[in-house]
């Protein structure tokens, strides 16, 4: 059974347990055990924390990584943002001894410990598709989805800067396809189905209505296909599209599923255990 | 006309290049960025002008500008980018730049306090709280939040690094 520290975030724990006690049932189902380490923080979010400061930024980051170096543990987070923070301090840490040094500076001020520069950080779907697999992930089916038609929605930070990522093509991408159908549902391909929720940079902080537009853009997109459910891998996404249909008032809503609840569903989990009650757009399916 | 009068400033572009935004001179306006905005379909901001303003150290208008505040972070530019510029990482370094010069949005400054107290982006409210331990969750997320001393280490790290008085003088 391999190992990770479990990096919970913000939005997740304090939005949308539903994501996390979802999270928890799958992987350990799936025989990746996560442990909680109670020196993780926000990222910090790389929208806010790096664009106003990124020394902040780089050094909280660099603190969680060192709380997974002090575990031993590589990092699995289940968020585009965590992603993005975490991945990239990691990317430019663990290459750049002067900059650590910088860093580490900081840190051993503040009461932290020495990074060095070990640390790597994965995204929750990333294992599912290399270290799980889709056959393992196949033979936990106990409900097919194979009546759903899904779609997906990447999210930003997932795949992109795929110079520090490495995973797949932003462009035309199959991970989450390969994961969705896994569970015998159908991906459904729609218009500019790799676009930003809107949610990001700061911008649904700073103008609501701006990312808002957004949002309604790639939900009028959705309206020229037929899905039952829009899919994601990031509580922030899932929440600009959860809160987001309510502000917009739209007829027509889709529920928003994160990955983890889509195979909690799957799996055949308490469906009260996947939290969809606390979801603003309903999950009627 | 009004253009005319702005007196570029040479060490704009050079401080970019230097904070980390070594891409910036290969921009050559072909607009693959501006096109690919999901931003910019929506409001005035147009990356390109933004970039070419940053090579031309226009400054002022860049660090002021409502519209660098627009970019949600996307790198869909960044990644189309035929020259290779790397114009996410430059929108960060200019937004770092604008913070410095005192340009800084009312909401990013009530969250960056929210999050020197805390060392969350959210607060954690009683109703959640409820709904964690309904579904088999420790009622405080099992993170710094339920460890003082962990989380005493994290606001430490955001005052030696300068986020928390940056975020007082914001808040002025």
């Amino acid at each position: 059974m391999s190992k990770y520290a479990f990096f919970l975030g913000c939005v997740m724990p304090m939005r949308y347990p539903g994501i996390e006690s979802s999270t928890r049932m799958i992987m350990k189902a799936l025989g990746i055990e996560l442990v909680d380490v109670d020196e993780f923080s926000c990222c910090p979010a790389p929208g806010i924390t790096r664009s106003l400061h990124s020394d902040t930024w780089l050094s909280v980051a660099a603190h969680n990584l060192v709380a997974a170096q002090e575990a031993k543990l590589d990092i699995v987070v289940v968020c585009n943002g965590c992603y993005g923070s975490l991945d990239e301090a990691a990317h430019m840490l663990n290459h750049d001894e002067a900059k650590r040094a910088e860093v580490n500076k900081i840190l051993k001020r503040a009461g932290s410990k020495e990074y060095k520069g070990k640390t790597k950080v994965h995204h929750f779907a990333e294992l599912l598709h290399k270290e799980v697999g889709t056959d393992a992930i196949t033979k936990k089916v106990k409900h097919t989805l194979e009546n759903l038609k899904i779609a997906i929605h990447y999210g930003c930070h997932f795949l992109k800067p795929s110079a520090v990522r490495n995973l797949d093509n932003p462009e035309t991408p199959h991970i989450l396809e390969d994961l969705v159908e896994a569970t015998g549902a159908k991906s459904v391909d729609y218009r500019q189905k790799q676009m930003c929720c809107g949610a990001g940079g700061g911008v649904r902080a700073n103008t609501p209505d701006v990312a808002l537009k957004m949002t309604e853009e790639k939900l009028n997109y959705l309206d020229e296909v037929e899905i039952d459910l829009i899919l994601d891998v990031c509580p922030f996404c899932h929440l600009q599209y959860d809160r987001g249909q309510k502000d917009l008032g739209r007829d027509k809503q889709y529920p928003v599923l994160h990955l983890s609840q889509l195979y909690g569903m799957a799996f055949g989990m308490d469906r009260k255990l996947l939290g969809f009650e606390l979801h603003d757009t309903p999950v009627d399916i | 006309m009004g253009e005319a009068t702005y007196k570029p400033d040479n060490k704009f572009p050079r401080e970019i290049i230097e904070r980390g935004g070594t891409t910036l001179l290969r921009c050559f306006q072909c607009g693959t960025c501006t096109g690919s905005c999901p931003s910019g379909r929506q409001t005035a901001f147009r990356i390109r002008k933004l970039i070419r303003w940053a090579q031309l150290g226009i400054a002022d208008k860049v660090l002021a500008s409502e519209d660098l505040w627009m970019c949600t972070t996307c790198y869909t530019c960044q990644e189309r980018c035929p020259r290779g510029v790397e114009v996410t990482d430059i929108v960060m370094v200019m937004r770092n730049m604008a913070v410095e010069a005192g340009h800084m949005q009312a909401q990013h400054i009530r969250i960056g306090a929210s999050l020197a107290k805390t060392a969350h982006l959210l607060p954690l409210k009683e109703p959640m709280m409820k709904a964690r331990k309904g579904l088999g969750l420790s009622e405080v997320p099992p993170t710094v939040l339920s460890n003082k001393k962990n989380l005493d280490i994290v606001l430490n790290i955001m005052k030696e690094a300068g986020f928390v008085k940056l975020v007082q003088k914001g808040g002025k």
